[in-house]
């Protein structure tokens, strides 16, 4: 059970995104509708983790990533999901280029409608590791320049990469590709030399993506 | 570029302060008035004589040389030298005229020596300076040498008994073949000078009106620049309007339909979730699962749509992440090299729909296997340019899209040109001033 706060401005929702999460067995201490309420919401409460959208007033731009940022900053070992209208990589890279990375999750919002998959997201989320959406790593992964590290991955390798990077686990992985769980460690290792990441670091799995990302940031 | 200019109120042909000045003749040749304009002229024909004499000679030479090249830049270089010379005609005019002449050119501060001389060859105020220019010496410098040496002949006069009374003994002969006698007969030749004078002073007003009407004519704006102004104007509004009716759309998508979309998909979701712990549900639990993907599918499209209308990544990141999300979708490859800081965001919608409309038609009509786009600010503009390795032969003219981006390009004072041989490559090239 996870003690979370909610920020969200729409209020169809807001209730709805409650009602799941209390479903999926959490508890939601403060649903909130716009950046500066959820600040100090979760300064007054404490909570396990925040889940909050992108877009909310005043100015309706980034300002929910931009409180998770600020968030992050003063407690950089809170968990935050980040829920977004936007594939844009921008957004991920803005959000996942920090000093860690460790605890942070970048979904699209159509993902709430897969609830298990979501909830399951969240939980990695909490225990510390990173989430990216599936879509928003194959958008990085489907225009490759030729010189970038992801460019010598295999279709198969990069099938992998981004069920890695959305929170599987080898176990889930193996079951979502139809191989073996040996498989996917093989896959995984290739994917680690391939592109020159110490597979023993702990959440090595989205390493990957995110080397890609910071390489996006320096370009931008 | 959206402030407004107030616009000159046009009936008829606007006063000369030189003319309206001669119609109290008392008062005009009691003022500075025929001082003035004998300054103007004096001064005209100290220009005006070396200028004929460089244009004589770069024209003369141009034209001959102009088969080795030498001599089209000759001639290139005496069109363009009329323009710093008009600059100077418009500051000289206010030693006869209060009212300013507007410089007719458009701005281009920043630019590169290349870039202005393409744009000014391509002004017709250009050209009217040039033929300001050609006038100024055989029939501006001419005249106001004549009404000078009227005027030397008329102090002359007007000087002589002190004249008859400085070189006496000696005799001065005002007409041929008659001695003065002395300084009291002498003013007589007074007389005639004053009135000489009066001439040289008319003369000279009329002269120096004359040179104001068709400085303003030359070296002004034209009455219809006025009315394309005030069209460019009200085509900004619309743009504005255009714009922020976008943005609208957009916040409306975003707030009602694509939440609903959103909110819809998790309640299917839920719904599933309950159905799949009841086994003889099978059936619902698969159709629940089939209306939550055609959720998802509708979400995606949505998604697409709000983007063509509003790039939301543009507003938060600017234009090199806004580039380079269309470059990661595009279904040709596209290198992405820009370095730009954030800029005002008439100048960024511009950009980015210039570049998202010319990957629109690389991947459309050229074949190209590779598009680059390359963008950097140099002082205060900004150039981009869109290469595809494709087949060329693009009609600039064919696309409406072009059309619409040039014209949003003209609005921000910028240029585009589209450049594309057969056998391309296809090159489109825009330069945006930053200040929008």
């Amino acid at each position: 059970m996870l003690r979370l706060i909610l920020a969200e401005d729409s209020v169809l929702l807001r209730a709805g995104l409650t009602e799941l999460l209390t479903r999926g067995g959490h508890q939601v201490l403060a649903a909130v509708g716009s950046a500066e309420e959820l600040v100090r919401a979760v300064e007054a409460q404490r909570p396990d983790a925040v889940v909050t959208d992108v877009r909310m007033p005043p100015d309706f731009r980034d300002e929910g990533l931009r409180a998770a940022l600020e968030l992050r900053s003063r407690d950089s070992s809170l968990p935050v999901l980040v829920l977004s209208q936007y594939v844009a990589t921008a957004y991920a890279t803005q959000l996942l280029t920090g000093a860690s990375a460790a605890g942070l999750g970048y979904l699209l919002k159509d993902r709430v409608g897969e609830v298990a998959e979501f909830l399951d997201a969240l939980q990695q989320v909490a225990e510390g590791r990173t989430v990216i959406d599936p879509e928003v790593v194959r958008v990085l992964l489907s225009r490759q320049s030729e010189q970038r590290p992801l460019a010598r991955l295999t279709p198969r390798e990069r099938e992998v990469l981004t069920l890695m990077a959305s929170g599987l686990n080898n176990q889930a992985l193996a079951a979502r590709l139809f191989i073996t769980e040996a498989a996917v460690v093989k896959h995984a290792s290739s994917i680690f030399m391939k592109l020159d990441l110490d597979a023993t670091e702990g959440n090595r799995r989205v390493l990957a993506v995110l080397a890609h990302l910071s390489g996006q940031e320096a370009e931008a | 570029m959206s402030d407004s200019l107030p616009l000159p109120e046009r009936d008829g042909p606007a006063p000369v302060a030189v003319l309206t000045a001669i119609r109290r003749p008392l008062r005009f040749l009691g003022s500075w008035w025929p001082w003035r304009c004998w300054a103007y002229l004096g001064s005209g024909f100290l220009i005006g004589y070396p200028v004929l004499i460089a244009l004589v000679v770069l024209l003369g030479l141009g034209v001959a040389l102009a088969v080795v090249g030498i001599g089209l830049l000759m001639l290139v270089g005496a069109v363009a030298a009329g323009v710093p010379l008009a600059a100077l005609e418009r500051w000289r005019l206010r030693c006869v005229e209060p009212v300013p002449v507007p410089d007719p050119h458009t701005s281009l501060a920043g630019a590169g020596p290349a870039a202005w001389l393409r744009t000014r060859l391509r002004e017709r105020a250009t050209w009217r300076e040039f033929a300001y220019a050609t006038l100024l010496g055989p029939v501006f410098g001419a005249a106001g040498f004549a009404v000078i040496a009227l005027l030397a002949f008329a102090l002359i006069l007007v000087a002589t008994p002190v004249i008859v009374w400085a070189i006496a003994p000696d005799h001065v002969m005002l007409i041929p073949g008659r001695q003065v006698s002395g300084p009291l007969e002498a003013l007589g030749g007074t007389a005639v000078g004053l009135v000489a004078m009066t001439v040289a002073a008319y003369a000279g007003a009329l002269l120096a009106g004359a040179q104001v009407r068709t400085a303003r004519l030359l070296l002004g704006p034209r009455v219809e620049a006025d009315r394309i102004l005030e069209l460019t104007r009200s085509r900004v509004r619309l743009v504005d309007a255009f714009e922020a009716e976008r943005r609208r759309i957009e916040r409306d998508l975003h707030d009602g339909a694509q939440q609903q979309l959103v909110a819809l998909s998790m309640t299917l979701g839920l719904a599933e979730l309950e159905l799949r712990g009841i086994p003889q549900a099978a059936g619902a639990a698969a159709l629940v699962a089939r209306g939550r993907g055609e959720a998802k599918v509708a979400l995606e499209q949505l998604r697409d749509l709000v983007r063509g209308i509003h790039p939301q990544v543009l507003t938060d990141h600017g234009l090199a992440a806004a580039v380079a999300e269309v470059a990661l979708r595009h279904p040709v490859p596209v290198s992405v090299d820009l370095d730009v800081p954030r800029l005002a965001e008439s100048v960024e919608i511009t950009a980015y729909f210039t570049v998202t409309e010319a990957l629109a038609n690389a991947a459309k009509h050229s074949g190209a296997s590779h598009v680059a786009v390359v963008g950097k600010v140099e002082g205060d503009r900004l150039t981009l340019t869109v290469t595809d390795d494709g087949r060329g032969g693009a009609d600039p003219g064919a696309g409406a899209g072009l059309a619409g981006l040039a014209d949003r390009v003209a609005m921000l004072k910028g240029r585009l040109v589209v450049s594309s041989p057969v056998g391309g490559p296809t090159r489109l090239r825009v330069e945006v001033p930053c200040s929008g």
